[in-house]
């Protein structure tokens, strides 16, 4: 079943788009004849127009999914699988000619000459300005300064288009020869291309990694994969031209020996050591603008030129040659392209980021599988299953070792044979260690429950904290002002800013981010719950304190009652920012946890994990939000009434 | 059950900010015989309400005291019930809950006071109600509850800040009728505070009419129309020439009172 889906992925994805297709136009069809039929009774501003519109929210997940799906390059992937591999071979092409694109001006404002010319001129004439006097002989002074001038009239010569050697020329026609000829055959290819047997025998689009095949399938595909083959021989040659004279080959030899003659003598003041180093330095700068230079890959403006004009027709004819793939590759390759890199071609922009939502939805059920030993899970952890729980380890959580050496008498002792007695003692000490088998207990467990566990707890101290002091803030002055300045002082710190200090004091697992999440919880329920208290109206206190009620009586029936709305409300929230706090700080450290899988997934780049991350924790941010709002309708009918 | 006594009461609010010292209420004198039914009238910052609050104990007054028989009252307790304008409710109790709660602080069980609840329902006129959420009740059975919330505890005295006063005319009317009847069949002694000179006249066989600045009792009436409005209908008596005259006469007082306020300010 899933292998079959997986072979049909393009015609899984090409239904689902157009069922989304569908209900999209469906639910505006269906909301618009709505709208009209409620017309006559609703006007503009009354919140009444708000209620129901589910078909509005078919409608808005439908769009999402489509852009979703457009973006993903999921439509590309469905209806046109071969495009990736024909975008592919035509950028083969762009990579075979990009060492000769790069030092044209071709996708960049000058070509590599001009910048070299300009560069080390400027380099020359500044190095010319600073000839530090004192670190050369006069003689020497003389030698330096004829090193740079020779320099800068060998970028001349090599710039100037009279001094080009007829070899060089050569060279250079038998390259423009061969790009015209590739530019040829784009504009009326042979019959007969085709692809190799081999290629068809490839996955298909999105298969497998790396995703896009290399080998052409279709004669276009070969055809370009062909080109690229020569335009590639053809770059290696282009590299090899150097534009060096007879005269600038003079000029050189005759530069060298006179650094090679200053680099031995000496300056007249050798005994300062910063002098000499002043020297040294000085020539070597020298020395490397010259050898930059003697490279020979400064060419004339005017030689190049034409070579330009050559590259550039083929691109542009490699580009009309493309026929209908160039609306396919503009329509359904959004935000990006196709490029070739060394061994492989890749998607750039969110054809590479945003996996498709089926991608996406497979990638979950994979994580979700809890078979953790067939690939099941996330690194040994299933995503949200169950275990069993011996009974003995929580045990050994809850009664600490030290209470044990509290009891009544000694640890057991060796007897004379040598053998242990244990008594009673080391009984309880083993129970407390968690060594005595006291059976299991069904337990949930998983990165979700990990994750889930950490925010529950939190929450619950939280609660169980915050709201009696926030009450007692709420009503009295001692505790309003005693604690304000400590809660106010930590509470607007962002809890990720204490999370390096946190884990530090109470380790990497579990206790640490429990007690991160419990700072936020803590913090937003005490304010939460004074909030509620100091908002109890004063007739209300009046009212059971004339009718018999205690302080203690009416801090718990009244008060605690009215700032009901308040808690769950702060409860709300702590939740939603617990959920938040809690992810970042499972990427900071740990094993297990929701945020732990994404940090994984971004190390090594899996995009669909990601989004399977990010999209795990929305859903359950959303479902908790929902399980709130139903808890607070059912908890305080009255709220918004009194 | 007892009298109730003030004696040379006076209350002189500071203000924190500015020190500044305003004299609410000077030298008030009056006892309230056990089953008198006393309405207070007067402009707004008369200190009527002060005056209600000093005797319910949630203020101190700053001269002067207050008994219940022969106790001084300190602060607040279940022996002076209050009735608020706005019902005071607890809206996450249901309505026996509310009514029951006095009790229930007391330590009696719930079940113990069932009965209880139901005859005080019963006797405001809110059969079948108890287990209906307050927060769905009207603003007049609203008023009810609080009533009889009120009632349960068997206070010496009742206290009504205005109770009346968020209610729609009809519904007001009824109201003073249910006011009324409950004074005759339970003989508390009730301090009504109210705006309105007709219902002042109507719900006091006593009538304080208060001056500002300080605060003061100008004038005290004895009026019958309580009585009668245990047996006639009340809208009938608001047209006896008897109750239109003092009516009239109260009236002018009062609107004296508030030109001397605006002109002084």
């Amino acid at each position: 079943m899933l292998e079959w889906l997986s072979d049909n992925r393009a015609v899984v994805a090409a239904i689902i788009i157009l069922l989304l297709v569908g209900s999209f136009f469906a639910s505006i069809i269906y909301g618009i004849k709505q709208t009209r039929l409620r017309e006559k009774d609703q006007v503009f501003g009354d919140p009444e127009r708000t209620v129901g519109g589910w078909f509005w929210a078919v409608c808005g997940v439908s769009t999402l999914l489509l852009v979703w799906f457009y973006f993903s390059w999921g439509s590309a992937r469905a209806f046109f699988p071969q495009a990736a591999n024909e975008l592919c071979q035509v950028a083969k092409l762009h990579e075979a000619v990009s060492p000769v694109t790069s030092s044209l001006a071709i996708d960049s404002r000058y070509s590599k000459s001009k910048t070299l010319l300009v560069r080390n001129s400027r380099q020359l004439a500044e190095l010319r300005d600073r000839l530090p006097v004192n670190a050369f002989s006069p003689a020497d002074a003389a030698l330096v300064t004829g090193v740079m001038q020779n320099t800068q009239q060998l970028i001349s010569i090599m710039a100037t288009p009279d001094f080009v050697g007829a070899a060089t020329i050569a060279e250079l026609e038998k390259i423009k020869a061969g790009y015209a000829a590739i530019t040829n055959e784009l504009a009326k290819p042979r019959q007969g291309w085709s692809p190799d047997p081999a290629a068809l025998a490839q996955p298909s689009w999105g298969i497998s990694e790396p995703e896009i095949p290399l080998l052409p399938i279709s004669a276009r595909g070969a055809m370009y994969d062909a080109l690229a083959v020569e335009a590639a021989s053809l770059s290696e040659d282009f590299l090899k031209i150097r534009n060096l004279s007879p005269a600038a080959k003079d000029l050189i030899s005759e530069t060298k020996a006179t650094i090679a003659a200053l680099k031995k003598s000496q300056s007249p003041n050798e005994s300062d050591p910063a002098i000499v180093k002043d020297r040294a330095d000085y020539l070597k700068s020298v020395d490397r603008i010259f050898k930059r230079i003697d490279d020979g890959t400064i060419f004339p403006a005017v030689v190049m030129a034409d070579m330009q004009l050559a590259v550039e027709a083929m691109l542009d004819r490699a580009e009309k040659a493309k026929g209908g793939l160039r609306y396919v590759e503009a329509l359904f390759f959004p935000g990006g392209d196709i490029v070739k890199s060394r061994t492989q071609c890749t998607e750039q922009g969110p054809g590479r980021w945003l996996p498709k939502p089926t991608d996406v939805v497979a990638t979950f059920f994979g994580l979700a599988n809890p078979d953790v030993e067939n690939g099941g899970g996330y690194k040994g952890t299933t995503l949200l299953w169950w275990k069993w729980l011996p009974i003995s380890d929580v045990v050994s959580i809850l009664i600490p070792d030290s209470l044990i050496d509290l009891l009544p008498g000694d640890y057991g002792q060796l007897n004379d044979k040598g053998e242990f007695e244990a008594n009673y003692k080391d009984w309880m000490l083993g129970l407390a260690q968690g060594d005595v088998y006291l059976g299991v207990v069904p337990m949930l467990d998983g990165h979700i429950w990990d994750s889930l566990f950490r925010v529950l707890v939190a929450m619950f101290f939280g609660v169980l904290l915050g709201v009696p002091l926030g009450i007692y803030m709420g009503v009295s002055r001692f505790y309003k002002s005693f604690f304000d300045p400590m809660i106010e002082l930590y509470r607007p710190v962002p809890p990720l800013a204490w999370a390096p200090l946190i884990l530090t004091i109470f380790g990497i697992q579990d206790d640490g981010k429990i007690f991160l999440l419990f700072m936020v919880a803590f913090a937003i329920m005490v304010i939460s719950a004074r909030t509620g208290a100091s908002g109890a109206q004063l007739s209300k206190i009046r009212a059971s304190h004339s009718l018999g009620a205690s302080d203690r009586q009416i801090l718990r029936y009244v008060i605690l009652p009215n700032a009901l709305p308040e808690i769950m409300t702060g409860i709300r929230i702590s939740i939603g920012v617990c959920w938040g706090t809690l992810v970042a700080a499972e990427m900071l450290a740990g094993t297990t946890g929701v945020g732990f899988i994404e940090n994984v997934a971004r190390t090594v780049s899996d995009y669909e994990l990601i989004w399977v991350t990010i999209l795990i924790m929305g859903s359950l941010g959303l479902a908790f939000d929902l399980m709130m709002r139903w808890v607070i309708s059912q908890l305080i009918p009255w709220r918004g009434k009194g | 059950m007892a009298d109730l006594t003030c004696k040379d009461l006076c209350m002189t609010f500071v203000n924190q900010q500015t020190g500044g010292k305003v004299k609410a209420l000077k030298d008030i004198n009056f006892t309230l015989k056990k089953g008198e039914l006393l309405s207070v009238l007067g402009p707004s910052g008369c200190g009527k309400t002060t005056l209600l609050n000093m005797i319910a104990g949630f203020i101190t007054p700053t001269g002067g005291q207050i008994n219940v028989g022969e106790r001084l009252i300190e602060g607040p307790g279940a022996d002076r019930g209050m009735v608020f304008q706005q019902g005071a409710l607890f809206e996450w109790l249901t309505v026996a809950k509310n009514v029951d709660f006095g009790l229930r602080m007391q330590g009696i069980s719930e079940r113990e006071t069932r009965d209880q609840v139901e005859k005080w329902l019963a006797t405001v006129g809110l059969q079948g109600f108890a287990d209906t959420p307050t927060y769905q009740l009207s603003g007049g059975m609203q008023q009810r509850v609080a009533l009889a919330r009120c009632l349960i505890n068997d206070p010496d005295v009742i206290l009504m800040d205005e109770p009346l006063g968020a209610l729609d005319a009809l519904t007001r009317e009824k109201m003073q009728s249910l006011v009324l009847e409950l004074w005759k069949k339970t003989g508390k002694t009730i301090i009504i505070i109210t705006h309105s000179v007709e219902e002042a006249l109507l719900l006091g066989e006593r009538l304080f009419v208060m001056a500002p600045r300080p605060g003061r009792i100008h004038k005290e009436y004895q009026l019958p129309f309580a009585e009668w409005g245990l047996k006639r209908s009340l809208r009938d008596m608001k047209l006896e020439p008897e109750f239109t005259s003092v009516r009239e006469e109260i009236l002018t007082m009062i609107w004296n009172m508030e030109e001397e306020i605006m002109g002084g300010a």
